[in-house]
């Protein structure tokens, strides 16, 4: 058995017995069903939820802002970063602000984008490009200044123009870093979302787990956790395999 | 001597070279230099550490504009852009890690309109040229120091270029793989026909490569000496058993010891 595997096995065999030990637990009584249920019955109680087609609008609503706060935190994120990579003076500016901006809990101003934006779908996008964007910033800095002076040489000695030369030169050695912000976006967007919903919104997964909560509805609430949380891993997931096959070839063996 | 017969032996031509950069301080590099590169010569330039050798390289293919001074190449005059027909490999391992070997080497001709056929021919003859046939679809990662240089002097190689400039290529390299590697560049020199220009801190491998080599001076960097070593055009390494290498290597070396010692600060 190869060594990525093992530890994949290893890793998975961890996990389940992780979760046979909580199913035990709750089950024996050990922990009390009020306060956790058993994982059986929050995957059952997650296929109640989700199958009933109740949820349809919430899970429609939850996982097109969390894209949609992606894909904005991407598209700004790469343009600050490459806007503060081009300037120095820009740099000299941003890089404390950047140093220090997740000890900032971006949270606090959900209530202040409400008053400003309304009830709906924009305090939460903006919440979660807040949380994603500078971790894209941060990586497409990192990623364009890792890029070796000596492959710049080679772009200008093979006279390419600015848009190959992005195209064929920039992006690919800068990939591994954008991919990490790219990974660490996913994760902060859906917190963003998730968790704006949580607070105040009366829409979306967020809210829902957030009304079972309320209406001591543990097994719904359960349930719903459970899903947010293998969206996310499943999201992850993929990300994860993606930047794997690309990093394989640039790492010996 | 009529124009046309100038450009027919003279490659390419430094006149009146001088590179400084603005500071502060103001640094004058190099120059001021005047050289010819006659067409498929191999000429070696030596000198110490600073003397403005890779400054030069960079004049000399058109990446940097000389301060003042003119660079003609083929009888062109370079205006700050690399003209077509120079081929660089520099010091650095330039291999893109994301590309096989083969698609590394392929990259030399992705902006050429050549027909598929022909740019697969080129890059297979390149590739095994190097060595690298059976490494085609080895990624650089998987490859030694020496053998991502020589998927490097490929690349460079696919072009067919009429000027190779090599900046220290063999650098990294342990003495006896660049014995080894001077005779593939020897080959490579033989079979293309191109003038190549080599610079090197290595007086060994000038003195056993090149048809002339150029000492610098220490910075700003001047020609000091030039030496013209007068080896068959079909030689090899072994030449190092020559009395006659011996001796040009001492030369080479008296010649720079003094530069040297006053780029170390320390009077001769």
């Amino acid at each position: 058995m190869t060594r990525p595997r093992a530890v994949l096995l290893v890793r998975i065999a961890v996990l389940a017995g992780l979760v046979i030990l909580l199913e035990i637990c709750c089950r024996s009584g050990i922990i009390d069903p009020l306060t956790v249920i058993p994982p059986s019955n929050m995957i059952a109680s997650m296929i109640d939820n989700v199958g009933s087609g109740d949820l349809n609008e919430s899970i429609v609503n939850t996982f097109s802002t969390i894209i949609l706060a992606f894909v904005l935190a991407i598209g700004f994120g790469t343009l600050a970063g490459a806007l503060i990579h081009r300037s120095s003076r820009l740099r000299d500016v941003a890089d404390p602000l950047l140093a220090s901006y997740y000890s900032v809990p971006t949270f606090i101003f959900y209530p202040l984008l409400v008053a400003l934006l309304g009830l709906g779908k924009a305090p939460l996008v903006v919440l979660g490009v807040l949380s994603a964007a500078p971790a894209v910033m941060i990586s497409t800095l990192s990623g364009l200044d890792g890029v070796p002076p000596v492959l710049m040489k080679l772009a200008r000695v093979q006279r390419l123009g600015p848009a190959r030369t992005l195209w064929w030169i920039v992006l690919p050695a800068a990939l591994p870093r954008l991919f990490t912000g790219l990974k660490l976006a996913l994760s902060y967007a859906l917190i963003g979302v998730i968790a704006g919903e949580f607070i105040l919104s009366g829409t979306g997964l967020g809210y829902a787990i957030s009304f079972a909560y309320q209406s001591f509805d543990n097994r719904a609430m359960y349930g719903l956790m459970l899903f947010v949380l293998l969206v996310a891993v499943i999201a992850n997931g993929i990300l994860y395999v993606w930047e794997g096959r690309l990093a394989r070839r640039r790492s010996t063996g | 001597m009529s124009t046309a017969a100038v450009s027919e032996q003279s490659h390419v031509t430094l006149n009146e070279v001088v590179r400084r950069y603005d500071g502060p301080p103001v640094v004058h590099a190099l120059g001021p230099i005047n050289l010819v590169l006659r067409r498929s010569e191999f000429f070696s330039i030596v000198g110490p550490s600073g003397c403005g050798k890779s400054t030069l390289l960079d004049v000399l293919c058109g990446l940097v504009r000389p301060t003042s001074g003119d660079v003609q190449f083929e009888g062109r005059e370079l205006r700050g852009d690399v003209p077509d027909g120079v081929g660089v490999v520099f010091q650095e391992d330039s291999s893109m890690p994301w590309l096989s070997v083969r698609q590394n080497v392929a990259f030399g001709l992705r902006t050429s309109d050549l027909p598929e056929k022909e740019v697969t021919e080129r890059v297979d003859h390149a590739v095994s040229f190097m060595g690298l046939a059976q490494f085609a679809d080895h990624y650089p990662a998987q490859l030694s120091g020496g053998m991502r240089q020589r998927v490097c002097i490929a690349r460079t190689l696919v072009l067919r270029p009429r000027l190779v400039l090599l900046d220290e290529p063999f650098g990294a390299l342990d003495q006896q793989t660049r014995l080894l590697m001077g005779d593939e560049l020897l080959r490579l020199w033989r079979e293309t026909g191109a003038t190549v220009l080599l610079i090197t801190h290595a007086l060994d491998e000038a003195a056993m490569l090149s048809d002339r080599v150029g000492v610098m001076s220490a910075r700003p960097g001047r020609f000091i000496d030039m030496a013209e070593t007068g080896w068959p055009r079909d030689r090899d390494s072994r030449i190092v058993s020559d009395p006659k290498f011996g001796a040009l290597t001492a030369r080479l070396w008296s010649c720079l010891r003094e530069e040297s010692l006053k780029t170390m600060g320390r009077a001769a």
